[in-house]
């Protein structure tokens, strides 16, 4: 349950730079029941709503203010990093509110627990914060009627609020929001029971297909600020020489060298990093400069030796066997239907298969950036992040401060993708910043971005499958091993466990009477972390291959394939899955349940698009993968044709999703097609390897993503109409793609590709 | 050094070996030139020099001396540009950040080619990345600008 609630804490809405005016936050009442003593723990909604809030619970997760001149100010508390959300969530609180969106001013908080969950990961914001925004808005709106209809003596139902205006319907008479915000701000906040949302069909710019891009003509300008643009008075701007092994150490370093280059005024020995890795600095040497250049080539003069430390030894080779031997022996069973063993031991045919993917490394376009000032107690940062409260968190962890003594601005993010919801980078910058007296920049260079991730991490499958004699799919067994992200907060980590294999391995719909899957264990070499789609990525490439390969094996169209396997459209529960349990995104599974039909739905919808039954006709080549992540549905079909360089290019593709409710629908679509073109990355290029503990990649030369040129020349996206509650949206387009990719080519020339990445088999 | 950014004259006391792109983000405070790679492989840091598009990271600031530097900056003073307007019609851009060496690119494609085909088109963007993956709107957005036809899909 969550409550609109009045804020009247001057001191948070003046840091917001709001004063005067009518301010309200969407509170869950598991926060509201954390008192300021700091007793915590989830409690009944207050009573009244004129809380004279402590610091510590004023918990917004979303905040509208009405000015007295009518200017409404959203303050967006998710980050921007292309995904557009700064110009999706203030579509739902102006529509309920009735207000225009020319009058609406979109603010980005800092990171700052009274805002609630700032992670912007796990594509959540639109999915988590859906009815939070729309009770904002509505309470807002209820109360300038209110204020209106009060001085109109009339009843609050015979008016209506709309186009930034409150009307009397049968005398006409107006007024604006602004006039009406000195009454309206006296009035009590509409209680859950007593808010009235508006019918779905009346938010006039949901899913409206022209939405603006709020930072659009910034983007377009070069007028848009990421954390590496901005400049403070007297800021150095530092490059660090980190461990090309993880854990390794500084043995020797020539700091002389690089003080004598012109512009360089210091050489700092970063705090060395403990296990487990966590977010700490990575630790190396800094060198800090009067430019850029000067920094880097600074840093370039240092001559490092360094002390490897344990991970020196690791290379990729042993990595992939290590991964293979963890999948040939029984894991850890997580979701079991029937009997499997039996039912292989009865089968009349076997099929099976290993599929292998890399670490991928995030490269976004703007490598990590952060900028801090230390002084007088007090630290300051602007930085590109997701986690705004993880930097601050690690920020005064470094620093030795108090929460309350660091403030983080949020910049726009140029990509992200996962790397950075890390605060390493921002406490770099900290930690110089007061190491030496003035504002500092760190600037990761790309070849620091390409050895210095958290990298999606590194995965084999083993999927075996038993048929009866008329070729039905009797037992499905599935192995996944891989180190899981845990690792990366307790070294110790090296078992999956429920919450990693519900990523597309325990939410499968699947009509199969037997069905065991695995988590087999494997250790971390690298630090390991969240990239978009995480583990679906590589469950769903080997489920979506195996699936492929089930139906040539058989003889049968994979499209029949994939129908017959996932069963009939029903909900699966957690019996039906033979799961003890479903971490499901964060989602109940009565909202959001297992549905097999809309998982159909998408098949047959993208099938049908690409005119899958005439492909033969036609001459194409074309292979399909459907996926369930983040509780929304995709499926993708790929065409391929023969090619000079690399055995196949992409010609066309297709891609279905159904994501339940959709708020911004262009911005959904930019993200189909960003994110089947990462889909694309991930399987022609995707991966580094490791040699000696280091990352042998080093900028886009190695380390590659598609280019122009290796996208689909036609890309066609359909986005399914629904009224389902919302689900993910920048995540869920990416799995899929790679096992389509696959079986198209496949389909082209016979040759099955079970490991990532394609080029390195096919060339180009 | 003397050199003329989007038509302003600077006189700089520099590295002559300065790449281009840092003369521009650090001592002029012309942040929209991005850096993405440092090695010309990544296209964010385009920029013109004399019309031509040049990668701004890898090119030293003597080789701009006495010649006229163009910026997305400088592009047009206010956004007016047909690629600019087409950008914002067609929703080019997700993050933004690659955006101003995509267009400055772009530019210089149309300036040469005013009305490029698909493959003129994906061989003069070819060095510029889009990790986001705009490239079927960038390829749009370019034909829109140039009033070229778009394939029925």
């Amino acid at each position: 349950v969550t409550t609109v609630i009045r804020i009247s804490r001057r001191e948070f809405l003046a840091g917001l730079g709001l004063t005067t005016g009518l301010a309200l936050g969407v509170f869950a009442s598991s926060v509201q029941g954390a008192e300021p003593s700091g007793r915590a723990g989830p409690g009944p909604a207050p009573a009244s709503q004129e809380h004279a809030l402590g610091t510590d619970s004023l918990s917004p997760n979303v905040l509208v203010h009405v000015a007295p001149d009518g200017e409404v100010t959203i303050v967006c508390h998710r980050s921007e990093m292309g995904q557009g959300v700064r110009s999706s969530i203030p579509i739902l609180i102006a529509d309920e509110l009735g207000a225009t969106l020319e009058r609406v001013v979109v603010r980005q908080a800092d990171g700052d627990p009274r805002f609630g969950d700032q992670n912007t990961d796990g594509s959540s914001s639109i999915r988590k914060f859906y009815d939070d925004l729309r009770r904002a808005g509505a309470a807002a709106r209820q109360m300038l009627i209110a204020a209106a209809a009060k001085r109109w003596k009339v009843e609050p139902e015979s008016c209506v609020a709309a186009d930034h205006q409150v009307t009397h319907a049968k005398t006409k008479r107006q007024l604006g929001f602004g006039e009406l915000v000195p009454a309206a701000s006296k009035l009590p906040v509409p209680t859950p029971e007593q808010l009235v949302l508006r019918p779905v069909a009346d938010l006039r710019n949901v899913a409206r297909p022209d939405l603006p891009l709020l930072d659009g003509p910034d983007y377009v300008t070069g007028q848009a600020m990421y954390a590496g643009d901005i400049t403070l008075p007297d800021m150095r701007i530092a490059v660090i020489a980190r461990p090309p092994v993880v854990g390794g150490r500084v043995k020797h370093y020539d700091a002389e060298a690089a003080l004598a280059i012109s512009g360089v005024e210091c050489v700092i020995e970063m705090p060395a990093p403990t296990k487990p890795w966590r977010f700490q600095p990575w630790g190396g040497v800094a060198v800090v400069a009067t430019t850029t250049w000067a920094a880097l080539l600074g840093r370039a003069a240092l001559a490092i030796e360094w002390d490897d430390g344990d991970e020196g030894g690791v290379d990729s080779a042993s990595i992939r066997e290590q991964l293979l031997t963890s999948v040939r022996a029984p894991g850890l069973p997580l979701r079991v239907v029937g009997d499997l063993d039996a039912a292989i031991d009865g089968a009349a045919s076997i099929v099976e298969a290993e599929y292998l993917i890399p670490y991928l490394a995030h490269l976004s376009m703007e490598p990590p950036a952060a900028i801090a000032q230390v002084a007088a107690g007090k630290a300051e940062l602007w930085v590109s992040t997701q986690h705004p409260q993880a930097a601050r968190k690690e920020v005064a962890r470094i620093l030795g401060m108090s929460e309350d003594d660091v403030t983080v601005h949020v910049t726009l993010l140029g990509g992200a993708f996962g790397r950075k919801s890390k605060a390493d980078f921002p406490s770099e910058a900290a930690f110089l910043a007061r190491e030496v007296g003035f504002p500092v920049r760190v600037q990761w260079t790309r070849e620091d971005d390409v050895r210095h991730d958290y990298y999606n991490t590194v995965n084999a499958q083993r999927l075996c499958a038993g048929l009866d004699d008329g070729g039905k799919v009797i037992a499905w067994h599935q192995r996944t091993a891989f180190p899981p992200i845990a690792s990366t907060f307790d070294s110790s980590v090296e078992q999956p466990s429920f919450d990693d294999l519900q990523q597309g391995v325990l939410d499968l719909a699947l009509d199969v009477p037997n069905i065991r899957a695995e988590a087999c264990r494997a250790k971390a070499h690298v630090r390991v972390g969240w990239y978009r789609s995480v583990y679906n990525i590589f469950h769903a490439f080997a489920v979506g291959s195996f699936i492929d390969e089930l139906a040539a094996a058989r003889g049968v169209d994979p499209r029949d394939q994939w129908l017959e396997l996932i069963g009939p459209a029903r909900v699966l529960d957690l019996s039906a899955l033979g799961v003890e349990k479903l971490t499901n995104y964060g989602e109940s599974l009565e909202r959001h349940p297992v549905d097999a039909g809309r998982l159909r739905n998408v098949i047959e919808r993208v099938t049908a698009s690409a005119r899958w039954d005439d492909r033969f006709a036609a001459g194409r080549h074309l292979g399909l993968a459907a996926h369930r992540s983040f509780v929304t549905y995709t499926a993708v079909v790929v065409s391929v044709v023969p090619d000079k360089v690399r055995k196949f290019r992409i010609d066309e593709a297709w891609i279905a999703m159904d994501p339940g409710t959709v708020v911004n629908r262009d911005r959904v679509l930019s993200q189909m097609e960003g994110g089947l073109i990462m889909g694309i990355s991930n399987a022609l290029f995707g991966g580094v390897t490791l040699e000696g503990g280091r990352v042998q990649q080093s900028n886009f030369r190695d380390a590659r993503i598609a280019r122009i040129g290796d996208t689909p020349r036609k890309i066609h996206t359909d986005l399914v109409a629904s009224d389902a509650p919302p689900g993910g949206v920048g995540e869920p387009p990416v799995p899929p793609v790679a096992a389509a990719v696959a079986n198209a080519v496949f389909a082209l020339t016979g040759e099955r590709i079970r490991e990532l990445p394609m080029a390195r088999r096919l060339g180009g | 050094m003397k050199l003329r950014v989007n038509g302003t004259e600077h006189t700089l006391d520099v590295d002559p070996e300065m790449p281009i792109l840092w003369v521009l983000r650090d001592l002029l405070g012309l942040t929209g030139t991005k850096y993405g790679c440092g090695e010309a492989l990544c296209g964010a840091c385009t920029v013109h020099l004399d019309g031509h598009a040049v990668r701004s990271c890898v090119t030293p600031i003597r080789r701009a001396e006495g010649k006229g530097l163009t910026t997305i900056e400088g592009l047009s003073t206010d956004g007016s540009h047909p690629l600019q307007q087409a950008w914002l019609a067609l929703g080019v851009p997700q993050c933004g950040f690659c955006q101003a060496g995509q267009i400055m690119t772009a530019a210089a494609l149309l300036a040469a080619v005013p009305k490029p085909d698909d493959d003129q088109i994906d061989a003069s963007m070819a060095g510029n990345l889009c990790r986001c993956g705009t490239y079927p709107r960038i390829r749009a957005a370019i034909k829109q600008a140039a009033g070229v036809e778009e394939d029925e899909p």
